[in-house]
């Protein structure tokens, strides 16, 4: 049991790398932004495994928080992009 | 029994949340790679906050992961929803075979302002 929450893990970390390197390649300012909106998803998946291995309810808080969290701030730097059009 | 059903479900959500970022990363495109990431990762989230609603019944875990799940579902595809529209207004290209641009016509903007922009 151990060894599977272990192995659980380390495949979500690997997947938040996976979206690190489109953070840092990508070649558009979208890009990045859509890399970050992936990772703070990522990371209520990560939460889920520990509280799923701990029995501790209280890091699902965290998750909840962070979901909330992301979703302001990816509406804020949506609106960001909408405000700097250049075909008008 | 339920533990079980419990690993079932996050080893499918650990493969649809790989899926998607490896379609975030091979797509060749800002909106190909939306469109792979948001929907794969939300499923998979999704379902590995069932796997705890499953092994842990409705105590305090499972009512958390039961509470979590709606929340996640409309944060993520508004969020996802407002960035492709910001990134198109924002001028940025789509691929270059992409066939049909349908929301150059609804939105009222020129023809082909996508592929020509920034």
């Amino acid at each position: 049991m151990n060894l599977l929450t272990n192995i659980f893990l380390y495949a979500l970390i690997a997947m938040c790398f996976m979206c690190f390197y489109r953070v840092v390649r990508g070649p558009t300012i979208a890009d990045r932004l859509v890399g970050i909106d992936i990772l703070g998803i990522l990371v209520v998946g990560i939460t889920a495994i520990i509280a799923w291995k701990t029995g501790m309810s209280f890091i699902l808080d965290i998750g909840i928080a962070w979901i909330i969290l992301s979703f302001i701030g990816t509406l804020t730097l949506a609106k960001y992009l909408w405000r700097n059009k250049l075909n008008e | 029994m339920n533990e079980t059903i419990s690993i079932i479900l996050i080893i499918i959500g650990l493969l649809f949340d790989f899926f998607g970022c490896l379609g975030l990363i091979r797509f060749p495109d800002v909106y190909n790679r939306l469109q792979s990431a948001t929907k794969c990762v939300t499923l998979g989230t999704w379902c590995i906050l069932l796997a705890l609603l499953v092994r842990y019944g409705f105590t305090e875990i499972g009512v958390k992961a039961l509470i979590a799940i709606p929340l996640l579902f409309l944060a993520s595809t508004v969020g996802a929803h407002s960035l492709v529209r910001g990134s198109y207004q924002y001028g940025i290209k789509l691929w270059e075979k992409s066939v049909r641009d349908e929301y150059a016509a609804d939105a009222g903007i020129d023809e082909g302002v996508g592929k020509s922009g920034k």
